[in-house]
């Protein structure tokens, strides 16, 4: 039985389509990696899965329940690490932690368990006490991992989590996940544009671009069914080598502002 | 509604902890911030300070009474509405910097997070103003009796969450912080003008009275100003009631827009 069933699902923007008709599912404990180029539907999916978009049609089950009804038992079955941060700054480590466990409900015993133990998977345990915005940009994307997974749900959501990392963070990053697979028995749904990790990582991949998918398979059937040596060669025969434009972010321009008005760093 | 992992608890408790934990997020972060807590005092005691100085004595001449006296519960209020609405706002970071995801993925009613926001900004608010209040009492200010610091709290609590709720209801809409400053300027300060909070609206022109009546910050100052100083133009039993209503009106829309909102 399929921890996420897809069938069908499209996303329209206005006139534009995200995501077209996009059938898949994943099997329970597996790696599944959702690859594909800038722009290519993978974030747009991701939030669909995850509530946070409404799809335009299609059907959804996560953990056997249905998108559309069971929104919060939905919420319940996964955590989530988003591609960009989304730690509250002003707020230590142990307290991110603790706020996320208030809200999933869960009990002080349990919090108190949990917390700790989960710190100290990922190697923050001795820094509990200290503000998110004094740490590195491994150290947050480690910590929004441990968070996701206070509630333990069965299937954790990883929106490129390696992005922007140096090649020993993203190692690190990587060993802790796999880790978790084994020990905590999650569902990891990952994106990412390293298809070297996705190689190493991955039981399963999927490829999309402009919001269709191209290929469903292990890397070796890819690599086999493409003819070519590598999971990149065989991501590039399939979606081209043009050179994407990248997202439009009004990021920066927001960080400005937001250091103008006194906020944040 | 079933739970997956856990004994099913109610949606209520649910809701409650919600509620708190938001809350008490938005006052840890308060006390955290020394610069804000000062930065947001200047511009109320700037106003308490030139206006109550400068207009002192005319005010005075005119029959109007001890100005500190009329104007100190205006400017306790603008302390409150300029942090409630701030608080409310303040929303739009939270989007832009990916916090508030992590709210909006959780297995929780979204009223809740908003109430939770809202309570949080109210108390901050609350906070604020009672700090000019305090600094007011340096200037001369004197309060008829002191015991209605109480019913005092309650105006302040109910006004800051209504602009707390106002604020996010503006910003569940608003994408950057852009609009912040044609909000303050083009929203808040005319409703603040028009409160009869520097100056005593039933001696206004006509139709800045009407435009007061309208202006649901002139209930919570002519509220607060029977509690501090023991004379209101209104009922404050009336003043309370058409306060509670806008709020609840604020917090309908404002709910529609949070539930609908996209993160």
């Amino acid at each position: 039985m399929a921890i996420i069933e897809v069938k069908n699902l499209t996303k329209k923007f206005g006139e534009f389509t995200a995501v077209r008709d996009v059938s898949f599912s994943v099997n329970p404990g597996e790696v599944f990696a959702f690859l594909g180029p800038n722009g290519a539907g993978k974030t747009t999916t991701i939030k669909m899965l995850t509530t946070l978009l409404e799809p335009t049609a299609g059907e959804v089950k996560v953990n056997n329940f249905d998108l559309r009804h069971k929104r919060n038992d939905v919420r319940r079955s996964f955590g989530i690490v988003f591609q960009d941060p989304s730690l509250d700054d002003e707020l230590t480590a142990y307290e991110n932690m603790e706020f996320h466990g208030i809200l999933y409900g869960e009990t002080k015993a349990n919090r108190l368990k949990r917390i700790p133990e989960l710190l100290k998977l990922v190697d923050l345990f001795d820094r509990r006490g200290d503000l998110v915005k004094n740490f590195s940009g491994g150290m947050k994307r480690r910590l929004e991992i441990a968070r996701a997974l206070i509630h333990t749900p069965k299937i954790i959501f990883l929106d490129e989590p390696t992005v922007g990392l140096d090649p020993q963070t993203r190692n690190h990053i990587w060993s802790y996940v796999l880790n978790l697979s084994k020990t905590e028995g999650v569902t990891v749904f990952l994106t990412t544009h390293y298809m070297e990790e996705a190689e190493k990582m991955a039981d399963r991949v999927v490829i999309i671009d402009h919001g269709k998918i191209l290929a469903t398979g292990t890397p070796a059937e890819l690599k086999t069914t493409t003819g070519t040596e590598s999971l990149e060669e065989a991501f590039l025969k399939l979606t081209g080598s043009a050179i994407r434009a990248d997202e439009a972010s009004s990021m920066d321009a927001l960080r400005s502002q937001a250091r103008m008005w006194g906020r944040r760093r | 509604m079933h739970s997956v992992h856990r004994p099913a608890c109610g949606d209520a408790e649910d809701n409650m902890n919600t509620i708190y934990i938001l809350w008490l997020r938005q006052l840890k972060k308060y006390i955290r911030s020394t610069p804000r807590i000062i930065g947001s005092l200047g511009q109320p005691l700037l106003f308490l300070l030139v206006f109550g100085f400068g207009f002192g004595s005319i005010f005075k001449k005119a029959g109007g009474g001890n100005y500190i006296q009329f104007l100190v519960p205006g400017i306790v209020a603008m302390a409150v509405v300029f942090t409630a609405i701030f608080g409310g706002i303040e929303l739009i970071w939270d989007r832009q910097f990916g916090f508030l995801k992590e709210t909006m993925v959780a297995p929780v009613s979204r009223f809740a997070i908003m109430l939770g926001r809202a309570f949080g900004g109210a108390t901050v608010s609350v906070i604020q103003g009672l700090a000019v209040l305090v600094i007011s009492f340096l200037v001369g200010f004197r309060m008829s009796n002191p015991l209605f610091i109480l019913p005092a709290f309650v105006f302040m609590f109910v006004t800051a969450f209504f602009f707390t709720a106002l604020g996010t209801a503006i910003a569940s809409k608003l994408t950057d912080m852009q609009a912040f400053p044609i909000i303050m300027n083009f929203l808040v300060m005319p409703l603040f003008f028009l409160s009869g909070s520097i100056f005593p609206l039933n001696t206004a022109p006509k139709a800045m009275q009407i435009l007061g009546r309208l202006d649901p910050l002139s209930y919570g100052i002519d509220g607060l100003r029977y509690c501090l100083i023991g004379a209101s133009a209104l009922n404050p039993w009336l003043d309370l009631l058409v306060l509670l209503g806008f709020s609840l009106v604020v917090l309908f829309i404002g709910k529609h827009l949070f539930e609908k909102m996209e993160a």
